[in-house]
């Protein structure tokens, strides 16, 4: 009952010393939104990953002073995962600080859909690292979105990739049996074109088999899954359907090592609740897995050594903590890139688009970062918004996360046809010249 | 053979599942029954017994404490938080709202699942709080005959035994004591019990606590079965259609309301669901409350509303 | 003394049946209208205070309206006719996605008779109001079990609509024109050549729709139909007996509701979102609904605004509040005050005053008419 005591304690602190008088607004200062939820449904997964970005971002401020001496200014703003109050956050936040927001974060597919067209007629980049839709990564069609690291389409690729090779190759995937357990929303469905290009390709037999939001009953789906005994369930979830999938699963007997997550399917919150059910459960890594890197260290040393860390200490270094501070420091390299170019200043929107679209990390400086082992080269150009296409497997061994599998790249030749196809519906249906990304510089 | 096997295990899972939804319902029922208070709040005390429970039981485990001793003064203690609950509800307003009509009363008690919700989560956290109260593995019955066996959760019987064991109480509890025996009298025309002299404010204040007791009842199955989280509050519309079904004052239709509710919407999943799209159980089991009151506008088990002009 | 009806005389029925019979009532009324017609815009043009970034036209005005409409739609069925709704949702879906379809083209392949039903993009406008159309057309149909389920048995059944159609939206492909990730876009908000694109134009528009529908909804509860609904809302069985066809008043009831709501739907689809999927209709729309119309006062028109205002306005403002202040409190936290004290606000205002914020303001007039003296 300790955090009980320390949160009325903080509650009465707070409202015992209200001081009236609002921070005086800076001129040398970055405003960076943070969209998040800690509340509601999708709490257990948000609430860590936002501690992480909101770390990252105390990190530079306490270490460096901010970046080249401009400091980021940071206001979050609760959605509870739902569209509607996402667009509101947006609203409030985006012309905030002397500059603007730098771009917006809403880790949720929903609100990124609801948001692509507004972001790009405010001139705001939007970072949707690892999730967001998946066409995006056509820059020359939708300039303002960033779909880092990955789009479910690679991730649908890479699963089928590593699916492969337990087999023995992909001659293999002949006739055999893979479902796709997944959450019935924008977030669940984006995989599915990609699957079906796949399944015919490869000649597996595919079943999508959607599950309610949020995901809490799941019985029928598994006693189907049970019947149909599928070779390989892909679980695309989110929340509470994580976990309830896997504690279904235990129930009708499917071997959770036939089980493949997504890398939002692949956090300590989605296992934990099975207990020992959940071992032998695997998941794909966007880039990063669990565990400590210098970064962290850093952290620890800047920022929580001097009690301003957002959560307890214990949970630095789990999986969804580190994306978050991964996606920080995207966020935070692309403004520095940005200032190369535009001077070291509070910039715009537009001017850290720029940046985005030229960020380029090599090995060197993902060490330099202390993201050494966390994080392959990123390159991110005009015509490719993703910046790069590897993903790993894990395993939950009852305790932690295992790595299990070597660097996949997912298959350029598969996924470049259907974005360019839906790119172009989504271009001619909002009458969007796509840019020339030759003349791009 | 195979698809008999799959028949009945489709069957016996729906059913089973139907009695949880049954255990969220029946604490609707009781309220209904006594106040004419149609409880939205019903899924936020779920919630707010798990996490009581689950927190304190972590804490005494973590404490030294055997397991036992902690499970029930973990029980215990969640047991005082649904009685302070079901006193300010009664206090600050169920009581003022007395003689309202009930959709003002309906939506009072959103209210009151607003603040339940912000309450607990922030006193006892918003994470998600593994609890292991129960089994939850699986038996294979007739394997012999089966191929594979019928799969049966052991949580589910669980649930059934709780459920049955439930009633059973309440029926005693209804039947036989003094104040049970005043409930039923509250429930059928408070002017006349009151001047009779049954202490109306007392009498809902027990009904809020029983209807919070089934509260923790129900949290200590589900949160075996999810983790206690958030997403629990989600079963207050699971159990709607299991309660119209059933008829709102009834505690035996909420029962068979589950039952039906259960099979009828697993059995539509799984043979329905895949030829027009998946996912209807989603509206089934609402559709199919729907074609009840078509035929019984009261529920199955319902009392009939007489109107006088 | 300045709100007296003294010496204003009425010399014909006409006058004394007017919709605003007091002088007062129509003056305050032009100024609001004047402000919100000319007063909003010109400030938004020009980026006066408080208009100096979008935010109060795109996150509070723009909803405000379309959930005002909305409320109005779900006032007519649950405070004029006392049918019980919580299936408010799903009739804004099915605006939403009908206007979608018939403003990117229907076709309906029917292979066994040989030919399709195929209708060519309609203009906006048009498909916005056939939305409307539509909607009234599935309140028709689930109107129906009203006429045997009452009450909350009623209101349980509506969500038999919210949940299918919520369902529908969501698997059956048709809908979305195959959208792979099931979001769909909306098209391009053009009126007879004229764009809408930018925020204030956005917000005319919807204004100019709120108020039209208003002025109808408000002159139809006041005539022969609003009395109908309003003796079944009553007492269903002793209108049956004076003759009002229950048949006939409630499913008008559903249909007239369903439109308005239906058409609200489509605004909300088209003008504020822009992009969307079917959880913006979902169950939680119906309650904030619900909530609208009875916190504002059920069976009021401009308590359906007030209503709209409080719901859309105070969670907000809870939420800006803390930060505002420099409070030390973490999201999380003003998150959870923020549902606990718009929870207490709820059921504190359902308490002292059951009938809504439209007889707080009834009894605010009474009151000033009298002003200063008591009697």
């Amino acid at each position: 009952m300790a955090s009980i005591a320390r949160r009325l304690l903080i509650l009465a602190t707070a409202l015992g010393g209200a001081a009236l008088s609002a921070p005086a607004a800076a001129q040398n200062e970055q405003f960076i939104p943070i969209l998040s939820y800690r509340t509601g449904p999708y709490a257990v997964n948000g609430a860590p990953y936002a501690n992480g970005v909101v770390d990252y971002y105390n990190l530079i401020n306490e270490r460096d002073g901010g970046i080249n001496g401009v400091k980021i200014l940071i206001e979050e703003c609760e959605t509870g995962y739902a569209t509607d109050k996402g667009v509101e956050c947006y609203e409030r936040l985006k012309s905030k600080g002397p500059t603007g927001a730098a771009f917006i974060n809403p880790l949720s597919t929903g609100i990124t859909f609801a948001l692509t067209e507004k972001t790009a007629a405010d001139k705001i980049p939007i970072i949707t690292m690892g999730y967001g839709r998946a066409d995006s990564k056509n820059g020359a069609v939708f300039a303002y979105n960033f779909p880092l690291l990955g789009t479910y389409w690679s991730a649908a690729d890479i699963a089928i990739q590593h699916v492969a090779k337990e087999l023995g190759g992909f001659d293999k995937l002949k006739g055999k049996k893979i479902s796709l357990l997944y959450h019935d929303s924008p977030y669940g469905k984006e995989p599915i074109p990609m699957l079906q290009v796949l399944a015919q390709k490869y000649g597996f037999e595919f079943t999508p088999i959607p599950v309610t939001h949020p995901g809490v009953e799941q019985k029928s789906q598994w006693l189907a899954i049970r019947q149909h005994r599928p070779d390989y369930v892909l679980v695309w979830g989110w929340g509470v359907m994580n976990s309830t999938a896997i504690k279904e699963a235990a129930a009708v007997a499917y071997p959770r090592d036939k089980m493949i997550g997504v890398w939002w399917s692949g956090a300590e919150p989605d296992v934990t609740p099975a207990g020992d059910q959940a071992s032998g459960y695997k998941s794909l890594m966007l880039q990063h897995g669990a565990g400590k890197f210098p970064a962290h260290a850093d952290i620890e040393k800047y920022v929580y050594a001097k009690g301003k860390g957002s959560t307890e200490p214990g949970k630095i270094g789990e999986v969804l903590y580190n994306r978050g501070i991964t996606n920080a420091m995207l966020g935070v390299e692309a403004i520095r890139k940005a200032q190369e170019k535009f001077g070291k200043q509070p910039l715009t929107g537009e001017q850290v688009r720029w940046g985005l679209e030229n960020l380029i990390l090599t090995d060197a400086r993902i060490k330099e970062l202390g993201f050494e082992g966390m994080l392959k080269p990123v390159s991110i150009s005009c015509s490719d918004h993703e910046g790069a296409r590897y993903g790993r497997v894990q395993q939950w061994d009852g305790k932690g996360w295992k790595v299990i599998s070597d660097w996949y790249t997912a298959d350029e030749s598969l996924i470049e046809p259907l974005v360019a196809d839906v790119s172009a519906k989504y271009a001619a249906e909002k009458k969007i010249k796509p840019r020339d990304c030759a003349k791009e510089t | 053979m195979i698809a008999l096997g799959q028949f009945l295990e489709v069957l016996i899972g729906g059913l089973m599942s139907g009695v949880l939804y049954s255990l969220v319902a029946l604490g609707f029922v009781l309220i209904f029954k006594a106040s004419g208070v149609f409880n939205y709040a019903q899924g936020a005390m779920v919630l707010l017994a798990g996490l009581a429970l689950v927190r304190a039981l972590d804490l005494l485990v973590a404490n030294g404490l055997p397991l036992w001793v902690a499970v029930i003064l973990a029980i215990g203690f969640a047991a005082v938080i649904m009685a302070a609950t079901a006193w300010l509800i009664e206090r600050f307003v169920i009581g003022p709202l007395v003689n309202q009509d009930g959709l003002t009363l309906f939506m009072s008690t959103i209210g009151v699942t607003f603040v339940i919700e912000g309450a607990a989560e922030m006193i006892f956290g918003s994470d998600v709080y593994p609890l292991r109260l129960f089994p939850t593995d699986a038996w294979f019955l007739f394997e012999g005959l089966f191929p594979g066996g019928i799969l049966v959760n052991k949580l589910d019987v669980w649930g059934a035994l709780i459920a049955g064991v439930l009633v059973a109480g309440l029926a005693v509890f209804f039947q036989r004591t003094k104040t049970g025996r005043a409930l039923r009298a509250v429930a059928d025309d408070h002017l006349a019990a009151h001047s009779i002299g049954i202490p109306i404010s007392w009498i809902w204040f027990v009904v809020w606590l029983v209807a919070g007791l089934v509260a923790l009842v129900a949290a200590t199955v589900w949160g075996t079965k999810l983790g206690v989280q958030f997403s629990i509050t989600f079963l207050a519309l699971k159990a709607l259609p299991v309660l119209i079904i059933g008829g709102l004052t009834s505690i035996p239709g909420a029962i068979v309301g589950g039952l039906i509710v259960g099979a009828g919407e697993k059995l539509a999943e799984v043979y329905l669901g895949p030829s027009i799209g998946g996912g209807i159980e989603y509206w089934f089991a609402y559709v199919l409350a729907l074609a009840v009151l078509l035929l019984r506008p009261q529920g199955l088990f319902g009392e009939r509303i007489i109107e006088r002009v | 003394m300045l709100y007296r009806e003294a010496g204003q005389f009425k010399a014909t029925y006409a006058e004394d049946m007017a919709i605003f019979p007091i002088r007062q009532d129509r003056i305050a009324l032009a100024v609001l209208l004047g402000i919100a017609f000319i007063g909003v815009p010109l400030l938004a043009t020009f980026r006066i205070w408080p208009f100096g970034t979008d935010y109060l036209l795109w996150a509070i005005l723009l909803p405000f309206l379309i959930l005002a409409l909305a409320a109005i739609g779900t006032n007519i069925l649950v405070g004029y006719c006392g049918q019980i709704s919580l299936g408010s949702g799903a009739f804004m879906a099915i605006g939403a996605y009908s206007a979608y379809k018939l403003a990117t083209g229907v076709h309906i392949p029917l292979a066994w008779l040989g030919f399709a039903i195929a209708i060519p993009p309609l203009p906006v406008l048009a498909s916005i109001l056939l939305g409307g159309f539509m909607a009234a057309g599935a309140g028709i149909l689930f109107g129906i079990p009203s006429l045997r389920i009452k009450g909350l048995y009623l209101a349980v059944a509506t969500l038999a609509a919210q949940f299918f159609f919520d369902w529908a939206f969501l698997r059956l492909p048709w809908f979305t024109n195959y959208a792979p990730s099931g979001s769909v876009n909306a098209p391009e908000l053009d009126f007879f050549g004229m764009v809408v694109r930018s925020p204030v134009e956005r917000y005319l528009l919807c204004l100019a729709v709120v108020t039209v529908m208003a002025v109808l909804a408000k002159n139809l509860v006041r005539g022969n139909l609003g009395r109908q609904w309003m003796a079944i809302r009553d007492m269903d069985i002793a209108a049956e007996l004076i003759g009002i066809r229950p048949l006939y008043a409630k499913l008008t009831a559903f249909a007239v509701s369903s439109f308005i709501i239906g058409v609200a739907g489509a605004l909300w689809a088209f003008v504020y979102l822009g992009s969307w999927e079917p959880l913006a209709f979902s169950i939680d729309r119906s309650l904030e609904l619900l909530f609208m119309v009875i916190i504002g006062g059920l069976g009021s028109i401009m308590g359906s605004f007030i209503g709209a205002a409080f719901i859309l306005i105070v969670p907000i403002m809870l939420n800006v509040i803390p930060t505002k202040l420099g409070l030390p409190l973490s999201t999380q936290t003003i998150t959870h005050l923020q549902f606990i004290i718009f929870g207490s606000l709820i059921c504190y205002l359902l308490i002292k005053e059951p009938h809504g914020f439209a007889r707080l303001i009834s009894i605010g007039k009474e009151k000033l008419r009298l002003w200063p003296f008591p009697y």
